[in-house]
């Protein structure tokens, strides 16, 4: 699928510009068969393009933390705008995953990667 | 403003969770709500609809009914379902309970539906079906200018 992107240990998922239950489901597909096929240490979730999320995008989010953290990995949402960030401070999934308003620059992403284990 | 009404009826498919909430979003729109009320609304009726599918119906296709009426500056929205009803209402509300957590459900649909409007009603009796009618006032300050 388009939206995602491996990189290193690193899985990149472009999300779309809705996220409900509809798609949430595709989206976890996806992600969880990525997460077996490749070593992934780090999910980098990007909000750049979405506009609209409910609480099926939260368990979304929160079902693949739980993979990442049992992988020794973490979880980060970039490009969060003011709704996004209300939506994931909401459901208290915000003091588990980095949010931030940038993207990370690559270069930052191998960094950092070894943080959180 | 004179009272304005609406229904749908739709079949319980998630490839109509987004038809919903655009929807109940374009009836609100003679309100002039701001974006983020048109935000709140949509989420709301998002949340709504998924419990409808998930829980109601457990993926059968059946029928789901929104009704939306207009008094003066508030919206009411009654989503309905005929499905297997909830049997501890208290409990389902509570924030981070959810019945499906292997379907990775967060367990905030009721919460969010609360956070995001005013007011929030959930009857339901087992085997016979659940409503859950919400109310938001819509005040841009603007609009209540113009409506006196």
């Amino acid at each position: 699928m388009e939206c995602f992107d491996v990189r290193g240990t690193t899985l990149f998922v472009k999300l779309p510009p809705e996220i409900d239950h509809h798609n949430a489901e595709e989206l976890r597909k996806e992600a969880d068969r990525l997460l077996k096929k490749r070593l992934i240490r780090r999910m980098v979730f990007d909000f750049e393009k979405t506009v609209f999320m409910d609480s099926s995008g939260i368990g979304m989010i929160m079902g693949r933390y739980k993979i990442m953290r049992f992988m020794g990995g973490d979880v980060t949402a970039v490009h969060v705008n003011d709704r996004m960030r209300r939506i994931l401070k909401m459901s208290g999934i915000c003091k588990l995953i980095d949010i931030c308003d940038e993207a990370p620059g690559a270069q930052d992403t191998e960094l950092s990667g070894s943080r959180g284990r | 403003m004179q009272r304005n009404e609406m229904k749908l009826e739709f079949d319980s498919r998630s490839c109509n969770e987004g038809f919903a909430r655009v929807a109940v979003a374009a009836f609100m729109t003679q309100l002039n709500p701001t974006l983020e009320e048109v935000a709140d609304v949509k989420t709301a009726v998002s949340e709504a609809v998924t419990n409808a599918i998930i829980h109601a119906y457990e993926g059968d296709v059946r029928k789901i009914e929104i009704e939306s009426w207009i008094e003066g500056d508030l919206l009411t929205v009654a989503v309905r379902d005929t499905g297997r009803g909830i049997a501890d209402i208290k409990r389902a509300m509570e924030p981070m309970f959810t019945t499906k957590a292997e379907c990775d459900r967060a367990g905030m649909g009721f919460a969010f539906m609360e956070a995001f409007m005013d007011s929030l009603r959930v009857e339901s009796e087992p085997g016979r079906g659940t409503c859950v009618t919400m109310t938001k006032h819509i005040t841009r300050e603007q609009n209540k200018y113009e409506r006196q």
